[in-house]
């Protein structure tokens, strides 16, 4: 591989840094190189305001005052709801259940759809590379009925075996959840076949996006799966809320999941009865300054285009991989042909915490360990990776001070060659 | 505001690379008869700690597993700081050791653990300091469940 400076490559940076306040707060004296983006994105002073205003100027209980402020906040959460509809482009606003986030709303099916409609020897198809937010409610659903889990396996470069998938695919699969993004290796599944093969076989399709919707456009009509989940914190907005894309006819048939205020019809003694979808899975006030703070910051990405920052990411992943991969010493984990904003990695000689802990002092700002996809780490036989994710405000400085910080790592652990 | 970069040489001296590379004591003990698993799931950290003790006295100690340079490191040094030692003063050297990390420690000579107080300086990295320590605890009271650091 080619060691030298790889200016032909670099791409052009966004100019976005500048709507980031944190961005340029200096960390250890150095400029902040924030590439934790798989972990939570920085807000832009749009979202940060928004939430702000809706606090000073519209705050009030929302679906139930007469008076004008209520309503105001009513207008501001159900836009809101719109927003993300447009985001997502479901048929239907009433198809988008506010949540905490991705692990919520796949707690949400799991514990409403799945309680309701899975049965002993039913099968969930899994893979390995799911976050555990997309393993662990399935084990505690598979615990409550007798359903049981199914894996399908991934291959030394990150990608799904898709021959085992074939075989998994049974008569007994009810569902295949699968994560649109890897957020450990960053490889992005072939959605469109894995979903048309599933129905085929008389299975739901649950997508974790929760590392997609910040760096591509995403279709839920297009893609045909059946629920979609994803997190605000990883789109530019604010921590606690998220969102489930669920289909019309499947959310009507599905029970609620937490009782409370906002999800009923009626409430009697003898016997209460719900609200439709979506608010017979929003029990008790809801996160309405998230989100309100979450289509603000839709609003901003949708006004710098999600092409574009697909575009601006690809091309920022391809120079990362380029120049971290020529560092001797480095090997990166996840080589999938289509990949999403991911680097991860390990170098030589060095633990990705030791990595970590010296690349901070560099004001560099990964992630090191185990991504919370354990079973992947295991897979690999590694007990976690260093992880360097990209959003749309890194440019090449990022990238470079990633690579100065790495060459530091390995001089200071005297793991460095030199040329002779 | 502290100075990093003089924190960073502080937490990598030469005494933990050297232990880090070469770790010392590193094997598993057939004949050990106090033995406890230590596991951070937070970053994967796993080891086991052996001991032999006689009279109340750890006349062995070693252990394996694999970890980041400070535990690898800091489980090397506790295996040789322990040998010999009493069981009740390897106890009290723990509580003065986690002081020197994170509190004020006592007026006392830490040999070669002193190596590990620029840990103080990285709070996130405390628990890779003490997972070996508190995995010879369980070891020591006989506890059957990993060790863990939080």
């Amino acid at each position: 591989m080619n060691a030298t400076p790889h200016a032909d490559l670099a791409p052009e940076s966004l100019q976005v840094a500048g709507d980031f306040p944190i961005l340029s707060r200096p960390v250890h004296g150095r400029r902040l190189a924030y590439l934790d983006n798989g972990a939570t994105t920085q807000k832009p002073a749009a979202v940060i305001e928004a939430e702000a205003r809706y606090y000073r100027e519209s705050n009030a209980n929302i679906h139930r005052g007469v008076h004008w402020l209520s309503q105001d906040a009513t207008e501001l959460y159900d836009s809101a709801r719109q927003t993300v509809r447009a985001l997502l482009n479901a048929a239907h606003v009433d198809e988008i259940v506010f949540t905490r986030g991705t692990t919520e709303a796949i707690n949400l099916v799991a514990q409403s759809w799945g309680q309701a409609s899975l049965g002993a020897g039913d099968e969930i198809l899994l893979t390995t590379m799911e976050h555990h937010s997309n393993i662990v409610p399935w084990q505690l659903l598979c615990d409550r009925t007798g359903a049981v889990l199914k894996v399908v396996p991934v291959t030394d470069a990150g990608e799904l075996e898709l021959d085992a998938f074939d075989e998994l695919l049974g008569e007994r699969t009810r569902l295949f959840a699968v994560t649109h993004v890897s957020n450990a290796l960053g490889t992005v599944n072939p959605l469109p076949m894995l979903i048309e093969k599933a129905h085929a076989a008389g299975a739901l399709v649950l997508v974790d996006g929760a590392q997609a919707v910040a760096h591509q456009t995403v279709d839920v009509q297009a893609l045909g799966c059946d629920f979609y989940a994803f997190s605000g914190h990883k789109l530019y907005g604010p921590t606690g809320i998220g969102a489930l894309y669920a289909r019309a006819e499947l959310l009507a048939a599905m029970p609620p999941w937490q009782g409370g205020g906002d999800m009923i019809r009626t409430v009697s003694f003898e016997r209460s009865t719900w609200a439709d979808a979506p608010q017979r899975f929003e029990a008790g006030t809801p996160n309405i300054a998230g989100a309100i703070g979450l289509a603000a910051a839709i609003d901003y990405v949708q006004g710098i285009g999600l092409e574009r920052i697909a575009a601006h990411e690809r091309a920022l992943l391809a120079y990362a991989t380029e120049v971290t991969g020529a560092i001797p010493g480095v090997r990166i984990i996840g080589t999938a042909r289509h990949k999403a904003g991911i680097l991860s990695f390990l170098v030589d000689g060095i633990h990705p915490h030791d990595l970590g802990t010296i690349l901070d002092t560099e004001g560099v700002a990964i992630r090191a360990g185990h991504h919370c996809a354990m079973p992947l780490m295991t897979r690999f036989g590694i007990p976690g990776t260093a992880r360097a994710s990209l959003a749309m405000y890194n440019d090449t400085a990022d990238i470079d001070a990633l690579v100065t910080a790495i060459h530091k790592a390995q001089e200071m652990f005297g793991t460095r060659s030199r040329p002779s | 505001m502290s100075d990093m970069h003089g924190n960073l040489r502080e937490l990598y001296q030469e005494v933990i690379f050297d232990h880090n590379r070469q770790p010392r004591n590193f094997h598993p003990m057939p004949e050990a008869d106090h033995q406890a698993d230590g596991h951070n799931p937070l970053c994967g950290d796993q080891l086991t700690v052996f001991l032999r003790i006689e009279n109340g006295v750890i006349e062995d100690a070693s252990f394996v597993g694999h970890g980041c340079a400070i535990s690898t490191a800091s489980a090397s040094l506790m295996t040789e700081a322990i040998k010999g030692k009493p069981v009740e003063e390897v106890e009290a050297l723990f509580r003065d050791f986690h002081a020197l990390l994170t509190d004020v420690p006592p007026e006392r000579d830490f040999g070669k653990l002193v190596a590990l107080a620029g840990v103080r300086e990285f709070p996130a990295r405390v628990k890779c300091a003490t997972l070996a320590w508190h995995t010879l605890h369980n070891a020591i009271a006989g506890e059957h469940d990993p060790a863990r650091t939080e």
